[in-house]
């Protein structure tokens, strides 16, 4: 239980950061608040050659509205996303989701951008992003560019990101008037990684028809996964209870087979894919004032 | 910035008195604490972030000493159980635990002291959902927890008796 031996560098820049990913390649990795990566080091199932930690990098961790979207530096810890009044009244799934996440010695050191990166299939923060459209930027040898969350989860811990990119910022968009979000989870004890989750967001203008639809499952596959097929059930219908039965129904059944381990066989993944579902649905359902 | 797979020098305050020592990089917190410092107050049970045991403060939050570097504490305020101590009396947080017979084996308790006081300092009269909040991350096989939240309760009221209820700090 000690980790193998490393080269450790603790860059002052993202730009340094990025110089030191380009100069080891495959053999570095990052270390943001380390609340994964340490006890993977420690199990020695990852062995980096050189450790690049980004926590004396300067102006990676702030919270600030900005054009229709919180933007949160990569370093922002859980604890400060958590106690912050502007994600609680801007962006308040990102906040619910946020209290899900370990325990609170765990979210003093882990940050936003480092669940991000890490891309645990059963992790809050990827989905919340996915089900939000959030935007992650990234700088790399050729300067900044701009992720979708949709493009940015490519399987299991495995991300868009190339081999010399930092993530610098995530952007969260606020949620428009109308919209009701829903967060729901299982996990057997309270802090511990999801069986299986769903983040959904329904906007219903003017209490009428639901204009637009995003659900999320999580822990249910490689990376968090949009259910399109209940998405469409949803969008220009009227909704009530036995509509979002159906679609909670549909997102159940059209998942990929989900995984099977020591914590829940597939069937019950999937079955608790559509409970949460719909649960979800129907929290966002009275938070838009809808139905 | 420097690249080092050898020694690293790492200077910090643990409970006040300023430290140094050096390291390889891959030491974590906990056993810098332990093995170079000689502090083995702070319990390492799991190594892996799950059981609580090696909570310290580092400037003043609650960290896990077990998923952190020794190299990333340079610079830092380090708190352990060992700090609690009040000139050779115990601290109320301390009193508490033992008058409401909050440990058994005492494995946990120096993890469970530090996340109290991290709760009390913050929030001196804290619900007991935020009570639950910080303390469930810390794992106790022998009490069954219930004397624990009592001690919780009962440190709350001696730290407001005293009048040092503003900051569980202030010793």
């Amino acid at each position: 239980m000690k980790p193998a031996p490393f080269e450790y560098f603790d860059p002052r820049t993202v730009e340094e950061a990025v110089s030191l990913l380009e100069e080891h390649g495959e053999d570095a990795k990052i270390l943001a608040g380390g609340q994964s990566l340490m006890p993977l080091l420690s199990m020695r199932m990852a062995r980096p050659g050189a450790l690049i930690d980004l926590s004396r990098v300067a102006g990676l961790e702030y919270i600030r509205e900005t054009d229709g979207a919180l933007a949160i530096g990569a370093m922002t810890s859980k604890r400060a996303v958590e106690r912050s009044a502007l994600v609680k009244n801007r962006q308040p799934l990102l906040h619910a989701a946020t209290l899900w996440i370990a325990h609170p010695q765990i979210r003093n050191r882990g940050t936003v951008g480092g669940s991000m990166a890490h891309a645990d299939p059963a992790a809050e923060y990827p989905a919340v992003a996915l089900v939000l459209g959030a935007e992650l930027r990234a700088v790399g040898p050729d300067g900044e560019r701009s992720i979708e969350a949709g493009d940015f989860f490519v399987s299991y811990l495995t991300t868009a990101l190339g081999p010399a990119e930092v993530l610098t910022e995530v952007r969260f968009p606020v949620l428009a008037e109308g919209t009701g979000w829903g967060f729901q989870e299982l996990s057997r004890r309270h802090g511990d990684f999801a069986i299986a989750g769903a983040a959904v967001i329904l906007s219903i203008p003017g209490r009428g028809r639901c204009a637009s639809a995003r659900v999320v499952l999580f822990g249910v596959g490689p990376t968090p996964v949009r259910a399109r097929g209940a998405e469409e059930i949803l969008v220009g219908e009227a909704l009530g209870p036995p509509l979002l039965e159906r679609a909670a129904r549909r997102a159940s059944e059209d998942l990929d087979e989900p995984l099977s381990d020591v914590h829940a066989s597939a069937e019950f993944r999937r079955h608790l894919a559509g409970v949460l579902t719909r649960r979800a649905l129907t929290e966002a359902m009275a938070r838009a004032g809808g139905g | 910035m420097s690249g080092v797979a050898g020694a690293r020098r790492v200077r910090l305050t643990v409970n006040g008195v300023p430290h140094e020592g050096v390291v390889e990089p891959r030491m974590t917190l906990v056993d810098f604490l332990r093995g170079e410092l000689h502090l083995v107050g702070t319990h390492v049970g799991c190594e892996h972030g799950v059981c609580g045991a090696c909570t310290v403060l580092l400037n003043g939050k609650t960290v896990r000493s077990c998923l952190m570097l020794a190299v990333q504490a340079d610079g830092a305020e380090v708190m352990t159980v060992e700090g609690l101590d009040q000139e050779g009396r115990l601290h109320p947080i301390q009193e508490a635990f033992l008058e409401e017979h909050a440990l058994q084996c005492g494995f946990c308790t120096p993890g469970f002291l530090l996340t109290v006081y991290e709760l009390l300092a913050e929030s001196p009269e804290p619900s007991e959902e935020e009570i639950m909040d910080a303390l469930g991350g810390q794992i106790c096989r022998c009490t069954g927890y219930q004397p624990i939240l009592a001690a919780v309760r009962l440190a709350a009221a001696k730290l407001q008796d005293a009048g040092r209820g503003r900051a569980a700090g202030e010793r």
